[in-house]
């Protein structure tokens, strides 16, 4: 049976379930809901909980775990001389799974009977055009292992399905008739229903933490495979990024780490003194007119998609700076060859970061407490020394906070870089250069047709923990000091 | 005396005129000041710069080059038996209906007084690649009208369209293999005659993506229908969970280490990278789970990840504005505090709560770099679903991925495409904000 199906079963009961309690509910006190210890909505949402939580949470634990199981007892069936040179068990039970899945596709259009799809032989039969013939097409010959692998993944898979239909059903059928046997005028059904919903509510705030750890896991199980295809030494401390799809790449994160910070540090240049300035002056300055026309006109920067920056960069600001710089250019000096360089993704980043300096600091600026400004004032400071002998020093730590920010998402930045900053890792002082960064490299590791075996690709996942680990470090050390400023005014 | 111990005053100048530390103290006020307006000034004017690329090189691919000519649907060409018989038709490819267009065009030309040495090969070429097929789908669609002669409106080829829009020039074609000077000065003679006209093309709008040797004919509708089911997915789980979680963190949760943890993970996780979510997605529901490639609803589940922070950081802020009076005069007429915050902190919240939604939901719209590695690239998105299911689960574009696919190909024929399909987005995350915006006056209340 689908599971689509198998869900629905559950949900009808639960319905069912609902009007059932209910009325049972309210039956039990003669109709007169004042007896109830609780609303009788909540005595239906009581067995419909009943039936819906063990039931449910049981299908969700034996779906993730039903795969796991067979799989490890069919790759068992493979010998190991199987997997060939350069590839891996993974492969393999790829394979196993789609000829299971063809075969199941033969058995459902009825190409093949049950019986017929568990005896097929792979040594009598053509079962690449046999599966071809459902729809299914295979890159190569089955070989008899891998059939017997799929026959016995099928079956597995069928009694497991099976088994799984009859505990969730049961599951189901005792919740509700518990639950039934409940619903009457003293069982507390409120604080029930109302548990249950608060465990809800906790495991919905628990995604968080699942998704770090979904994250840092992800990425952890798939760098150490990595590293054991590639020298951890060579990946942190090598000077040469060189992929290679053949095998034997220089894989070393240092050009990448110079591309990276070198871009990021062009980007907050621009980023830093314009989106300061512009900070103090809509909170120290303007008027609230000018404020609030400029101050959302600014913040439209941070709310255009990266993807507008990166055209922008690569069709507008590359060619622009080509123009000046380039061969031929207005400037007559030769400097740059290449609409991409570190320039051109450094300078829209820059522009892109305006807005998130810019309110930031407009917000901590404005944090610090007017009297300090009334006291400098009084004492025949003019404004601008004002600002910047009492308002900034006090203000520093937080606009440290911003900048840390900044750079964090500068750092993280994948779609400009892409676009504008170049694919060439090098180790280089010229701006006018093209370079790469981390998040693009992430990129075409992953985008390519390799396959998830080979250090060329597993270093994206290694790539991306490094990534992770500098933005989260960076977020940590921003928010710790501006909330110890924070709490310095408060 | 004591006086006589105090210094003497220094003199003062007139107050009506400045001392030269005043001026200086004076002139740093106003240079310290222009700082701040040049700043602003900057980032506008980057803005302007921006809004002025994208409308310029954009509104032009809503804008198409069209030849208009009278095609005779020959019945000895394309259906040979006389009987109609659609499969017969069908068996006719796209090369039997090329030569109804030449004698078309050569037709078109004679008709106009139109006098030109070039072939009608060479005529032909002019045509989009796609002029062949749009014909034998009209046929196929409508086999009666075989024999008859109908007006058709074929898409020019990029180059002519280019030329209609002053992107290729006769200077700038010297090296270009896919078009003459001589098949221009007969575009030129076919505009004078009204042949060849540059008229609005909703088929970028609500079209399907072309292959990279047809720019004319490439369209965003397909990759909006991608973005469309991505957002589904993402407003059908991040809104419920997120509003969850909030309620669960503002109102429920005891101060102890686990809601600390928490609320940490929280604000981190709005501010990782977005590419991260992108490899979590990769790893987690593809090469984990085994959910099909390119699909929407992979899409959508990563950004659902992705917008979670977004959604519950608006929501708690909104939970947090409803004052503690309308809990407590709910908890002291005897609702529980369950009931409480569920009808009357919730439904007060509510516009808080959607403004943050639709908010999430435009940055979640514009997000690129997770649909790179999920695969929602380097294929032509060309099948409209049918289905709610194909729609999550075949493979589709988006409309950000479709734009950076366009801005990869070589052809600059596609650049314009890819301003113009910017152009759709930010309508879209403009009319989305917008919403936000008025939802937030109109609702907005202060307690």
């Amino acid at each position: 049976m689908p599971v689509s199906w198998l869900v629905l079963i559950i949900l009808a009961l639960a319905v069912a379930g609902y009007f059932v309690g209910r009325s049972r509910a309210l039956s039990s006190v003669q109709g007169d809901g004042r007896n109830l210890h609780s609303l009788p909505v909540y005595y239906g949402a009581n067995v419909a909980i009943s039936v819906l939580a063990p039931a449910l949470g049981v299908l969700v634990l034996w779906l993730l775990a039903q795969p796991m199981l067979i799989e490890r007892s069919v790759s068992g069936l493979l010998p190991a001389e199987l997997i060939p040179e350069g590839s891996n068990l993974n492969l393999v039970m790829a394979d196993v799974r789609r000829v299971a899945d063809g075969l199941d596709a033969a058995v459902g259009q009825g190409a093949l009977s049950n019986n017929e799809a568990n005896a097929l032989r792979a040594e009598d039969t053509d079962i690449r055009a046999l599966l071809g013939e459902v729809g299914v097409a295979l890159g190569q010959e089955v070989r008899p292992e891998v059939l017997n692998a799929a026959q016995s993944y099928r079956s597995l898979s069928h009694t497991g399905n099976l088994a799984m239909t009859i505990v969730v059903i049961t599951l189901g059928l005792v919740g509700f008739v518990l639950s039934v046997r409940n619903s009457h005028g003293a069982y507390r059904a409120r604080n029930v229903v109302e548990r249950a919903v608060l465990i809800l509510l906790m495991s919905a705030a628990s995604l968080a933490i699942l998704t770090t750890v979904g994250i840092v896991l992800s990425m952890l199980f798939e760098s150490i495979n990595f590293f054991r295809l590639h020298s951890a030494a060579d990946f942190f401390f090598g000077d040469t990024w060189a992929p290679n799809f053949r095998g034997d790449s220089d894989l070393s994160i240092l050009p990448l780490l110079w591309g990276t910070l070198y871009i990021s540090f062009i980007a907050l240049l621009v980023a830093v003194p314009v989106g300061l300035f512009a900070a103090i002056y809509l909170s120290e300055y303007a008027g609230p007119k000018t404020r609030a026309i400029a101050k959302p006109l600014l913040e439209i920067l941070a709310g255009i998609p990266t993807i507008v920056y990166g055209l922008f960069a690569l069709l507008t600001v590359g060619p622009m700076l080509v123009n000046l710089f380039g061969q031929n250019g207005a400037l007559g000096v030769d400097w740059m060859s290449g609409a991409t360089s570190v320039l051109t993704a450094g300078a829209v980043m820059g522009i892109m970061l305006i807005p998130f300096v810019s309110s930031l600091s407009d917000d901590i600026i404005n944090a610090v407490p007017q009297s300090m400004r009334d006291g400098s004032l009084g004492l025949g400071a003019t404004p601008s020394e004002t600002i910047r002998q009492v308002v900034i020093p006090a203000a520093l730590p937080g606009i440290v906070g911003a900048i840390l920010l900044a750079a964090s998402r500068a750092i993280g930045e994948t779609m400009i870089v892409v676009m504008g900053a170049g694919a060439i890792a090098k180790f280089s002082l010229n701006p006018f250069e093209s370079m790469t960064t981390i998040t693009t490299r992430i990129v075409s590791q992953l985008t390519g047709d390799g396959d998830f075996a080979s250090p060329e690709t597993l270093v994206a996942f290694a790539l991306g923990l490094t990534l992770f680990v500098l933005t989260l470090g960076l977020n940590v050390l921003a928010l710790f000091i501006v909330r110890k400023y924070r709490e310095q005014y408060e | 005396m004591s006086d006589a111990s105090m210094p003497t005053a220094t003199p003062h100048g007139s107050i009506h005129e400045q001392d030269a530390r005043t001026k200086r103290r004076n002139a740093a006020e106003s240079r310290f000041k222009a700082y701040g307006i040049i700043a602003i000034g900057i980032g506008l004017l980057m803005l302007l710069a921006l809004v002025y690329t994208i409308l310029s090189k954009g509104v032009g691919a809503f804008q198409q080059s069209f030849i208009t000519m009278q095609v005779e649907l020959l019945e000895s060409k394309l259906d040979k038996t006389g009987e109609r018989d659609i499969e017969k038709i069908k068996k006719v490819t796209t090369f039997g209906y090329a030569p109804l267009i030449k004698t078309a065009f050569e037709k078109t030309t004679a008709e106009n007084g139109i006098e030109t040495a070039l072939k009608s090969k060479d005529m032909a070429k002019m045509l989009s690649k796609s002029a062949a097929a749009q014909l034998r789908d009209y046929v196929i669609a409508n086999p009666e009208k075989i024999g008859e002669t109908i007006e058709f409106r074929f898409l020019a080829n990029s180059r002519i369209d280019g030329y209609l829009k002053g992107r290729v020039t006769r200077d700038s074609i010297a090296n270009d293999k896919n078009v003459t000077p001589a098949q221009l000065d007969f575009a030129d003679q076919l505009i004078a005659a009204g042949v060849l006209k540059k008229t609005f093309n909703i088929d970028f709008i609500i079209g399907a993506d072309a292959s990279d040797q047809r720019p004319e004919a490439a369209g965003m509708g397909v990759a909006m229908m991608g973005s469309l089911f991505m957002m589904l997915v993402v407003l059908a789980l991040a809104l419920p969970i997120g509003v969850a979680a909030s309620i669960y963190l503002e109102e429920f949760a005891p101060k102890n280490w686990i809601t600390d943890i928490i609320e940490v993970n929280i604000s981190n996780l709005a501010a990782v990278p977005s590419i991260v979510f992108g490899i979590l997605g990769l790893a987690v529901f593809i090469n984990y789970m085994h959910l099909p490639q390119s699909a929407p609803l992979v899409g959508g589940l990563v950004l659902t990840l992705m917008t979670l922070p977004t959604i519950i950081i608006s929501t708690r802020a909104s939970l947090k504005s409803v004052p503690p009076s309308i809990r407590d005069a709910a908890l002291g007429v005897g609702a529980s505090k369950m009931q409480s915050v569920f009808h009357h902190v919730l439904p007060l919240a509510a516009p808080g709560i959607l403004t943050g939604t639709i908010i999430g939901l435009a940055q979640a719209l514009g997000e690129t770099a997770p649909l790179l590695l999920i695969g929602m690239i380097g294929f032509i998105a060309s099948n409209m679903p049918e289905t709610i299911g194909e729609g999550l689960l075949s493979p589709n574009s988006a409309m950000p991925a479709q734009i950076y696919e366009w801005a990869k190909r070589a052809d600059p024929a596609f650049y314009e495409r890819a301003w113009g399909g910017i152009i759709i987005l930010l309508i879209f995350l403009i009319s989305m904000n917008t919403l936000a915006v008025i939802l937030r006056r109109r609702f907005e209340r202060r307690w």
